[in-house]
Formats: structure tokens, C-alpha cells, sequence
């Protein structure tokens, strides 16, 4: 007993010192060394500023953006506060948002509906992505808004739409920070839209 | 349901099998301390560990000294664990200066993560400095996965062993578990995901400026909205984005390889930084049934009747296929309450279906093949929450857990409870021949089934007495989001999470309470160290026994007939002891959300 208790002790030490100090300070070192983009969190920099992460969401709400998700993440895209709104599918305050949101949608663009991840929160919080269908369903009002046609708005989107990952895994995604970015070096907006 | 989402659930499948034997072999070779190819690095710092640590490796141990041992290593890590988290502030990597954790949140956490349940109640990214997330909470993903292995280890031992009065060595078991089969993937596999875009960094967090600044109402520390005198909702200005950063995908990899499920982040593996991409996502998963799998394998090899392992690797491959199923039927089908204005199908442009807490590049395929892995084993990791899945969406990981995770199950955990239902099962075929039932050589006998009992009947007695002092009284039910028959189901599902060491949630109950923590806290140690002692006790007692060879009145362990068996008993016991409390949360939900009512 006593000297299993004296093993325990020092074994939670040594242990600790390989697995929970050496072991991850080692992977740091290498990671950085091969992938020190990927290891930093990809952040983009536009004029020397970094302005987001290729990977982390942000909100867009203006309309001369593509929206993203809604997001539970604090007040909205929190990168510190990450979290979904574990509403259930019965709760009246699901259901309320949902409508409201599809209700305000649809008047921009009348008659169709609605693609379902555009108008539910995503689980992180920060999902960096919206389906093929939620960026098709925000076209006309971009190019609108951007005085472009819908073509040349449509061929930024599909620049910027994923496949599924070796062409079998995952779903079909639009990134819509790097959307909006190019959109905005393409075609800025005035300075009255900007609110 | 598409195809493409059908064949990424059966590929996933396919990969878990291709890795079985592999896998069995190279750990049989491990715990019998045969050669591998790994020796020639490994075996001096083994043999380092055991001169630091004073451990002689040819000792055998009783199953008495062996639980002993056990018990004062979970004890003292344990110790250590909470004394990390309530000095953090003092410590080393800290670069967001985030203060001690209070008493009863770490008490909590503590036996979660010793406890290989990694039961959150905080959130990674405003609650745990870098230091303790390395060395306090991923270093328990080390040791709680290592002690799991050595119990599964040393059971097999007892069914192997004849007439021996020991199951071997606690300390070898735990450290060749560290060693060999748990560390060297993970360094492997850390640099897989960072390929992928997992995040692995010491520095403090990133700001970055907004392309659009966005007016949100203001709130207050509490999280209420600010209100002005007449009533309206101040309104904030918010020019910049802080992200989180960390030493994320060390941990990552061992929160998957090892069954924890503690998330670095809140968002878990549903967070960009921790599942970037849809490969990272087949990697995460993988890694979560890989040893299980494996173990299998272990199991037949190490007791010569490597048919009995594939026997029993079936019975879970086929309730796994049911589970996966279910979950993306109902997932893909949606929310029929949100058919108004919203686009619910799938397409060749969006995955469709019920995307309330969900990410766009996983869609419902593999969010629901998440769950269900997740909670057939008992990693409790998330890609999308719970609570918000559809009421038999999300009565599958509820159910999975209830049946005590031997589908696959936790690494060790898995294969222990499995064993227990085993033992049931030829039990039951005994009776039915009226002889005394054997398992592999051994008889099976009062003592055995006892124990085994004992094991099954904590489960239930933990769960459904926690969870109805907390739906009856204020402390409990106060805690509820989703009211309605959901917010039992949020009750029931936070005890079933912790008492089946699982860790995931229905995530809208607020458990941040001294009730929460501290009844949590208890269900995690009973679920863990309660399974636990009986099951070594059997395991000591089987090897004390006899070998009998089989004869013609020996219920057969390698056939389709035992597979079918040992799922009948895993249903009948599992399922009928939860089946009213089912019945009254994720049941009642659907028939009340299928007829139109909202809550």
C-alpha cells in the first residue's frame, strides 16, 4: 500500500512532465516548423492589418456583403466565447427566430425558400461557411447592391466554393469571408453603404 | 439521406475494420511484452519511468493489489488536477491572465477528466489557461485512457489465465498503455490535424479589425441586454474580433485516440480550430474507434479464439448501424415545426435537413454519424449540439450511452462493460440448457454473475435517482433551456453522460451549479470506480479457475448465434431499465412535435 502510494505520487510526476509538458511543447516546435500558417490560426492581413482567419466566421450584415450563419458565439462571432443556442426543436423561441428571419429574407428575394443553414445558428458559433445554396440565394441581392451583374457575382462565388474533400468527404461550402474580401478588392462599396 | 452521405458512413465503417487486426495484434504484443518495432526507442524510457518511479516490472499483483494501485494513481492525479486548476493563475502559460478556477467547478472538473468523462462545465477558451489545458486536462487524457486499457488489460488476463492467483502489474500495464500504444500516434496524428488547419500555438489571443462593424444590443456581465430608461435595448458598437488560439491540436488528437471528449474550446470538435475540415473530421473520428476496435481483436488473440473476438466486434458493428441510422434519418428529415419560408431538402447545393446547431462542412452525414460514434463510444467529443438535434435524433446518443457504451465504447471501458454483458449472455444460454455456463474455458458461477449484476444495477440506480431529485426539485429543474418533455431530456441525458463517463450533452442545462458540480461531480466517480471494482474482482476470480475444455453441451462463443444473443441481452437490459424515462422525454417530444406543439 505505502509503496504503491509513493509510486502513484511520483508516477503522476514523471508522467506529467512527458505527457502534459514535453509531449505538447514538442509537437508546438514541429507544427510551427511545418505548417506555420496553419499552426497560428491562418490569419489574412489586408494593408499589414490582420483582418480575420481564413478558418474563423465573421459577421456580415450589410447588404453589399454575403451574410453569414447566425451565431450563438457571445454577441455574435465571438472567436473568444464559442457556442451554439441549444435551442430545442420544439421551443417556441426556435421556431420564432427561424420564421422571422426566413420571413425578412424572402422579401429580398420573393417566393423562394429559404436554404436551412442560413437561417439556423451554426454549432460553433463561427462557422467560416455557407452551403452553395444560402450564397445562390444571396446573389441577386449583392449584385444589386454592388452594381454588378449576377454572372460576374456567381463566378466570385464558385472561385470560392469548396468541393467536398477528396471529392467524397464533407459537404460543398462557400467561404464568406474570402468571398466578401475579393468581393470588396473587385468592387468596393461606396462610403454611404458602409453605415 | 443522400448516397454521398451513405457511402462516407459506410467508408468510415470500412476503415474501422481494415484497422481491427492491426491494431489487436500490435496491443496483444504490447501488454504480453513481446517485441514491437517501436523498442528500440521506447524500452529506455520505459525502463527510465520504472527506476524514476520506483516500479519493478516483473512483479505480479493480485487483483486486489492491482485495484489498489489504481485507485491511489486516479486519487493522487486527480489531486493534482485540482490543485492546477485553482493555481492556475500563478502558473506558467497564461497569457490571458485567467484567474483560479472556484472550488466546486474544479472539484467537478477534476473528476471528469480522472474519470475519462471530460463533463464540461466551463468554457475551454474563458475558463483554462494554456498550462492547464496541457498538463492538467490533456495529460488526464493520457492517464484516464491508459487506466482504462490496463482494467480491459488485465480482464483478459483473468479469462486467459489458469489457476494463477494474478492479473498482472498495474504500473507496466499503464505506462506500455502511455508508451506504446497511446503517445507515439498522438505525435503523428497532432501534425495530421495541424496539416488540416487544427490551431497549436502558445500565444496569446489574436485581435483582428472587422471588414463590416456590426451594431448587436449591449449586455451585461450577466449576459442580459442593457436597457435604456424607456425600455429599449442599447446598442454597441463591435469593431473587433478576438480569437482564441492555443496548444489545441495536441490535445485534440488524444481527446479523440483516448475516448475523452474534452473540448479545448466550448464548440468542441464543432470548432473550426479543433475540425477544420471534413478529412480532419474522418481523422477525429477514426481515432475515436480505433483502439476500441482494436481491442476486440486483443481480446480473441489473448485468449486463443480469435473468432470470439470478431463475434463480439460484429455484435457492435451492427448496433452501430442501427444507431447511425436512425440519427440521420431523423436529422436529414428536418424540423417539420420550420417548413414555412425554409428550404429543408437536400440538394446538390446544400445538405438540408434539421442545421440548427450544425456546421455547413460536415452537413447532417456527418454530424449524426458523429453523435452516434461519439456516444457509442464514451468520447462525449461534439460536432454539433445535442439539444438541438430532433427528439429521436437525439434519443439516439441518449440511448447508446444508456446501453453502457460497449458499442466499441471508451478505449478499455468498452471492452470491460462489453465483457460484463458477455458473461450475462452465456448466463442466460446456461439456464436455458440448464447447465453451468462457461466462457472460454472458464465456468461461470454465482459469484461471477453477482458481480456482473452489480456492475449493471449502479448505472440505472445513479442515473434515474439524480436525475429525479433534479427534475423535482428547484435546484435541479431551474436549470433547464428547453421546457417541455426536452428539458427532462436534458436532465436525463447529463446523468446518463457522466454516470456512462461519456462527457457530451444536451447542452442548454445550465450545470455551472453548486447542485450540478457536486452531483456530477459523485455520478462520475460512481460511474467509473464503482463499474471498475467488480469487474477486477470477476477478473481475479476467473483466473483462479480451472480450464474446462469445451464439450458438446458448450454454448458456443464464435458464432452468429452469440452475436445475436449478446445484442438481445444488451437491448433487454439496457433499453427496458430506461425505457419509462424514454418514454416520458425524447418519445413524448416527437408524438407532441409530430402533432404541431410548441414549448
Amino acid at each position: 500500500m505505502k509503496k504503491n502510494l509513493v509510486t502513484a505520487v511520483l508516477m503522476t510526476f514523471a508522467t506529467t512532465i512527458l505527457l502534459g509538458v514535453a509531449y505538447p511543447l514538442v509537437v508546438t516546435a514541429i507544427a510551427t516548423v511545418l505548417f506555420p500558417a496553419n499552426a497560428n490560426g491562418q490569419l489574412i492581413q489586408r494593408d499589414g492589418k490582420p483582418i480575420g482567419s481564413r478558418i474563423i466566421g465573421q459577421a456580415f450584415t450589410g447588404p453589399g456583403y454575403f451574410h453569414s450563419r447566425q451565431s450563438a458565439a457571445g454577441s455574435g462571432y465571438d472567436a473568444a466565447n464559442s457556442g451554439g443556442t441549444n435551442l430545442g426543436p420544439t421551443n417556441q423561441k426556435l421556431i420564432d427566430r427561424v420564421r422571422q428571419n426566413a420571413a425578412s429574407l424572402q422579401s429580398e428575394n420573393a417566393g423562394k425558400s429559404v436554404p436551412a443553414d442560413l437561417v439556423t445558428t451554426s454549432a460553433s458559433g463561427l462557422d467560416p461557411h455557407i452551403s452553395p445554396a444560402s450564397a445562390e440565394f444571396q446573389v441577386p441581392r449583392v449584385s444589386r447592391e454592388r452594381g454588378m451583374r449576377a454572372d460576374e457575382v456567381q463566378e466570385l462565388v464558385a472561385k470560392h466554393t469548396a468541393d467536398r474533400q477528396l471529392g467524397f468527404l464533407g459537404e460543398p461550402r462557400v467561404n464568406v469571408l474570402e468571398l466578401n474580401l475579393d468581393l470588396d478588392s473587385k468592387r468596393p462599396l461606396q462610403e454611404t453603404v458602409v453605415k | 439521406m443522400t448516397t454521398n452521405g451513405w457511402f462516407q458512413i459506410a467508408f468510415f465503417l470500412m476503415l474501422i475494420l481494415a484497422v481491427t487486426k492491426p491494431m489487436g495484434v500490435f496491443m496483444a504484443r504490447v501488454f504480453n511484452r513481446e517485441k514491437t518495432f517501436m523498442d528500440p526507442v521506447l524500452r529506455p524510457l520505459e525502463r527510465l519511468l520504472y527506476r524514476v518511479t520506483g516500479v519493478d516490472e516483473n512483479h505480479e499483483m493480485r487483483w486486489t493489489e492491482y485495484a489498489v494501485s489504481m485507485l491511489l494513481f486516479s486519487a493522487v492525479s486527480m489531486l493534482v488536477l485540482y490543485v492546477i486548476e485553482r493555481a492556475q493563475a500563478f502558473l506558467p502559460f497564461n497569457p490571458q491572465k485567467l484567474g483560479g478556477v472556484a472550488p466546486a467547478l474544479a472539484f467537478n472538473t477534476a473528476a471528469s477528466f480522472t474519470t475519462n468523462t471530460n463533463w464540461q462545465n466551463y468554457s475551454g477558451e474563458t475558463t483554462m489557461s494554456y498550462f492547464t489545458q496541457m498538463a492538467g486536462l490533456a495529460y488526464h487524457n493520457f492517464a484516464s485512457a491508459a487506466v482504462g486499457m490496463a482494467i480491459a488489460i488485465a480482464f483478459i488476463r483473468g479469462i486467459a489465465r489458469r489457476e494463477m492467483e494474478t492479473i498482472g502489474n498495474f504500473w507496466v500495464d499503464l505506462v506500455r498503455s502511455c508508451l506504446w500504444v497511446l503517445l507515439p500516434f498522438c505525435m503523428v496524428g497532432a501534425l495530421a490535424l495541424v496539416s488540416q488547419g487544427v490551431v497549436q500555438n502558445l500565444k496569446p489571443y489574436d485581435t483582428v479589425k472587422l471588414i463590416e462593424p456590426q451594431h448587436v444590443p449591449k449586455v451585461d456581465a450577466n449576459g442580459k441586454p442593457v436597457l435604456s430608461p424607456d425600455g429599449k435595448s442599447v446598442m454597441d458598437t463591435v469593431t473587433e474580433q478576438t480569437i482564441a488560439q492555443g496548444p489545441v491540436a495536441s490535445q485534440e488528437i488524444i481527446k479523440e485516440w483516448g475516448t475523452n471528449g474534452g473540448g479545448f474550446f466550448n464548440a468542441n470538435s464543432a470548432h473550426p480550430f479543433e475540425n477544420p475540415t471534413p478529412l480532419s473530421n474522418l481523422i477525429e473520428l477514426f481515432c475515436i474507434f480505433a483502439v476500441s476496435s482494436g481491442l476486440t481483436y486483443t481480446l480473441g488473440r489473448m485468449t486463443g479464439s480469435p473468432r470470439h473476438g470478431w463475434a463480439v466486434w460484429a455484435a457492435m458493428a451492427i448496433l452501430f448501424l442501427v444507431g447511425v441510422s436512425v440519427t440521420y434519418w431523423a436529422e436529414a428529415r428536418g424540423n417539420p415545426l420550420l417548413v414555412v419560408g425554409v428550404d429543408q431538402h437536400a440538394s446538390a447545393l446544400q445538405s438540408g435537413g434539421n442545421m440548427e446547431g450544425k456546421e455547413v462542412r460536415f452537413g447532417i452525414a456527418n454530424t449524426a454519424l458523429w453523435a452516434t460514434v461519439t456516444t457509442d463510444a464514451s468520447c462525449g467529443a461534439i460536432s454539433g449540439w445535442h439539444d438541438s438535434f430532433t427528439p429521436l435524433g437525439g434519443m439516439v446518443p441518449l440511448v447508446n450511452i444508456m446501453l453502457s457504451e460497449v458499442i466499441f465504447g471508451g478505449v478499455g471501458a468498452g471492452l470491460y462493460g462489453m465483457l460484463i454483458y458477455i458473461i450475462l449472455a452465456v448466463f442466460i444460454a446456461g439456464l436455458m440448457v440448464g447447465r453451468t455456463p462457461e466462457y472460454l474455458g472458464k465456468k461461470i458461477e454465482a459469484y461471477d454473475v453477482k458481480m456482473a449484476m452489480l456492475v449493471v444495477l449502479v448505472f440505472p440506480l445513479v442515473i434515474l435517482g439524480f436525475s429525479a431529485i433534479s427534475a423535482v426539485e428547484g435546484f435541479g429543474s431551474s436549470s433547464i433551456l428547453n421546457p417541455g418533455p426536452h428539458g427532462l431530456s436534458e436532465i436525463l441525458y447529463a446523468f446518463t453522460s457522466q454516470a456512462g463517463n461519456n462527457g457530451s450533452a444536451f447542452n442548454g442545462l445550465t450545470t455551472n451549479t453548486l447542485w450540478y458540480n457536486t452531483a456530477g461531480g459523485i455520478t462520475m466517480l460512481a460511474g467509473r470506480f464503482l463499474m471498475i471494482l467488480p469487474m477486477l474482482a470477476i477478473a481475479g476470480n476467473l483466473a483462479r479457475k480451472k480450464y474446462v475444455p469445451a464439450s458438446l453441451g458448450t454454448f458456443p462463443v464464435t458464432t452468429p448465434l452469440f452475436t445475436a444473443l449478446l445484442i438481445g441481452v444488451i437491448l433487454i437490459v439496457g433499453a427496458l431499465t430506461f425505457f419509462p424515462a424514454l418514454s416520458l422525454g425524447p418519445i413524448l417530444e416527437h408524438l407532441l412535435m409530430s402533432a404541431g406543439k410548441t414549448f
